[in-house]
């Protein structure tokens, strides 16, 4: 699309979207938010901006590679405070064992695992935007 | 009662969403329409004190799968196709099952009953200890990430797969095989 109008209120906006993404992600603990959320509007602002610059523009600034990346990173980064737990003598997602202090051990475990979330999250939103978005443009059209 | 009544008005208008939509033939004014029961949904949910749930809904609903069900349209037609057969059979399953339904809701505890069981459960444990033993006052955060860690995972994992499904369905083949 080659709305100025767009592509100057998306230039603008953009960047808030993502900030605001981080803050619902490290707010989580205080606010309503978490790993969830964050991933979906840092996706949706990947989307938003490629349906202003298009969708080539998009790939090229999130490439799919980092985007296939983020989909297993984040299941991985769960996967691997659990493990965490374990070696370091409690059980499997025990986050008490994390730090010497068990509050302190909570809330580093809950930090981790939420990253986690979003990481995945927002690679599989993106993923799938992407495969979607970009079907059709140089395939014949089905009969 | 302020709250029942907007509450009420929001649900009066998610219904009158949902007519619109069966009877739109139009797919784009369709996806329109889905766009904005999400965000009443989501009105709903915050109007409900659940703001985690909210912001989900109106990312994911509105805007997430909006953008998906336009991508999807691009490739289909937009006007849907007149049914194959009338609507006197699946109409009568419909209303059967909301029948049923609406008489299994009856066996339910009435909303926001706290002395229901799922409230007696672990949640006063979980709302007693969980600043204490987790230090995060958000207790939906304590909850979901520690209390139901194993569940979260569980949940991520969905996602994972969800995301490697549709990637071995959608994804272009690098190499044209020989012949094809």
């Amino acid at each position: 699309m080659n709305d100025i109008v767009l592509r100057v209120v998306g230039k603008l906006l953009i960047p808030f979207a993502v900030l605001f993404a981080l803050y619902v992600q490290f707010h989580g603990d205080f606010g309503p938010g978490g790993g969830f959320q964050a991933g979906v509007i840092v996706a949706a602002a990947v989307v938003f901006y490629a349906l202003i610059y298009g969708l080539a523009e998009a790939r090229r600034v999130v490439p799919d590679r980092v985007v296939e990346a983020m989909v297993a990173l984040g299941v991985l980064l769960y996967a691997g405070v659990g493990v965490a737990g374990i070696v370091l003598g409690g059980n499997y997602l025990d986050y008490f064992v994390l730090h010497a202090n068990p509050v302190e051990g909570q809330h580093r475990g809950i930090f981790w695992v939420e990253a986690g979330v979003a990481i995945t999250v927002s690679g599989v939103m993106l993923k799938i935007f992407y495969l979607f978005a970009g079907r059709g443009r140089d395939e014949p059209p089905v009969p | 009662m302020i709250d029942a009544l907007i509450v009420a008005a929001l649900l009066a208008m998610m219904a009158a969403i949902a007519v619109a939509i069966v009877r739109q033939r139009n797919l784009f004014g369709v996806i329109v329409l889905f766009g904005a029961y999400s965000f009443i949904m989501a009105t709903t949910l915050a109007a409900l004190d659940a703001p985690d749930v909210a912001m989900t809904e109106a990312a994911v609903g509105a805007g997430i799968s909006t953008v998906l069900m336009l991508g999807a349209l691009h490739l289909v037609k937009t006007m849907e196709a007149k049914p194959a057969e009338g609507a006197i059979g699946p109409l009568v399953v419909v209303i059967l099952v909301g029948v049923l339904v609406a008489y299994g809701t009856l066996g339910l505890p009435s909303f926001s009953d706290p002395q229901s069981p799922i409230h007696r459960h672990v949640a006063p444990r979980y709302l007693e200890e969980g600043l204490k033993e987790t230090g995060v006052p958000n207790i939906v955060t304590a909850v979901l990430a520690s209390y139901r860690g194993y569940d979260t995972l569980g949940e991520t994992t969905v996602v994972f797969t969800a995301g490697i499904g549709v990637i071995a369905l959608l994804r272009r083949r690098r190499r044209q095989e020989p012949g094809k």
